[in-house]
């Protein structure tokens, strides 16, 4: 048999702590309409929606909410917050649900996908060396097997190019023939641009992980490369 | 970089806004000729991270004009809802190397239905996430559409797509313009 919840047994210290950091989250102001639940493609995932999440959250049920797994099967693409009459929301607390997971207990893949990341600069975790290579190599057999391409220009770590490109990293990884149709693009509108070497990947898993600390490191350097060294004034994500 | 507040000097966009503007500006001289006969039917994946969480209706908006352009307005048929009510793929968010395999294809099933509404043979997604996600679903819920780049139909439409670029077309189109 169903018990009823003991409201006064209960203390939202979790929901207080996502609060602090995110202030603009809204969570006491849910009217329980639903219209997030309604329009959620994870809704009844591991018994779970997103109005009965912020319900839990507020009713201070701590415990359930920091360790369901639906915390990883929302993808946190914000459709919810987008439609909510209140703006509540409910991506950055999954975020923050995610955060609270001891680094060693949140998913082996997106963990390992951050460190690589952190490590080799994308998150297939392929040396440097080995991607300039790669696009060397798809490069020189475009320009021999393809007359109007004979010129074709492609570059690493070009300084004052105007344009810094980034990619994500399963393409010149695992199907490196699909770089050459980008760059026969950005040839024929005589874009002036360069991959970077640092950080070169545009993929984010830290920020899936919900790393703090792996997100800004990657970001930071990412930055200083393209602010220092390469001087682009223009930074492009292919995705 | 805003959540962080880490400055930067450079400007950040993305190739979609690049495309439409080089078309408009006469720099992208590309054209839907190729489709004219075919009549092949393409829709298009609107990226929860590109339009919704970032660039919104006016990302959505450049995406169609781009894919207008290269398939023709006639082949183009759109999911719904669309733009910034775009259902996710399901494949964001790291749900793709999170493990919950089961519970992902639950969730892409709302993405597979919206697709095979659309009749489609070809789903275009810029974001590589999205590619893979849309992929999988069609392969476990056994529609028959390709998942292909813009950047496939963009060097199409321009006559120069090599021979061994076609990985993600489907036979109909492993010859064409050859």
């Amino acid at each position: 048999m169903s018990l009823p919840i003991e409201l006064n047994e209960m203390t939202p210290d979790f929901k207080e702590s996502v609060k602090e950091k995110v202030p603009t989250a809204n969570f006491d102001l849910c009217l329980t309409c639903g219209t997030c639940t309604a329009g959620c493609p994870a809704s009844e995932l591991f018994d779970m929606d997103p109005r009965k999440l912020v319900r839990m959250l507020v009713l201070g049920m701590d415990e359930e909410v920091l360790k369901t797994p639906w915390a990883w099967v929302c993808t946190m693409c914000t459709r919810c917050v987008n439609a909510c009459p209140m703006k509540v929301d409910i991506p950055k607390l999954v975020y923050n649900m995610r955060n609270s997971w001891p680094r060693d207990k949140r998913p082996k893949g997106i963990r390992g996908s951050c460190d690589q990341h952190i490590r080799a600069g994308n998150a297939m975790g392929v040396p440097t060396d080995d991607f300039i290579w790669t696009v060397e190599d798809v490069a020189e057999e475009i320009r021999e097997s393809q007359p109007q391409f004979e010129d074709l220009l492609v570059t690493v770590d070009r300084k004052g190019a105007y344009m810094a490109v980034n990619q994500n990293s399963r393409e010149p990884v695992t199907e490196p023939e699909e770089l050459g149709p980008l760059w026969k693009i950005l040839h024929t509108v005589k874009a002036d641009w360069t991959y970077p070497s640092v950080m070169w990947a545009g993929e984010n898993y830290c920020l899936f992980l919900a790393d703090d600390e792996g997100w800004r490191y990657i970001l930071e350097e990412f930055v200083s490369h393209i602010d220092n060294t390469l001087k682009c004034p223009l930074v492009v994500n292919t995705e | 970089m805003k959540k962080f507040k880490i400055p930067h000097k450079f400007q950040f966009t993305n190739l979609i806004t690049l495309y439409a503007q080089w078309i408009r500006e006469g720099r992208l001289k590309v054209n839907s000729d190729w489709n004219k006969d075919l009549k092949i039917k393409f829709t298009v994946q609107d990226p929860c991270n590109l339009v919704r969480k970032t660039w919104r209706q006016e990302m959505a908006d450049d995406l169609r004009f781009v894919v207008k352009t290269i398939v023709g307005e006639e082949n183009f048929i759109d999911m719904v809802p669309s733009g910034i009510n775009n259902y996710c793929c399901g494949g964001g968010g790291g749900a793709l190397q999170a493990g919950y395999t089961e519970q992902r294809r639950a969730y892409g099933k709302v993405k597979f239905d919206q697709i095979m509404e659309t009749g489609a043979q070809y789903v275009l997604a810029p974001c590589h996430n999205c590619h893979s996600q849309i992929e999988d679903i069609g392969h476990h819920y056994g529609g028959k559409y390709h998942v292909a780049h813009i950047w496939t139909f963009m060097c199409l439409a321009l006559g120069v797509l090599g021979e061994n670029e076609r990985k993600y077309l489907g036979d109909d189109l492993k010859d064409f313009g050859l």
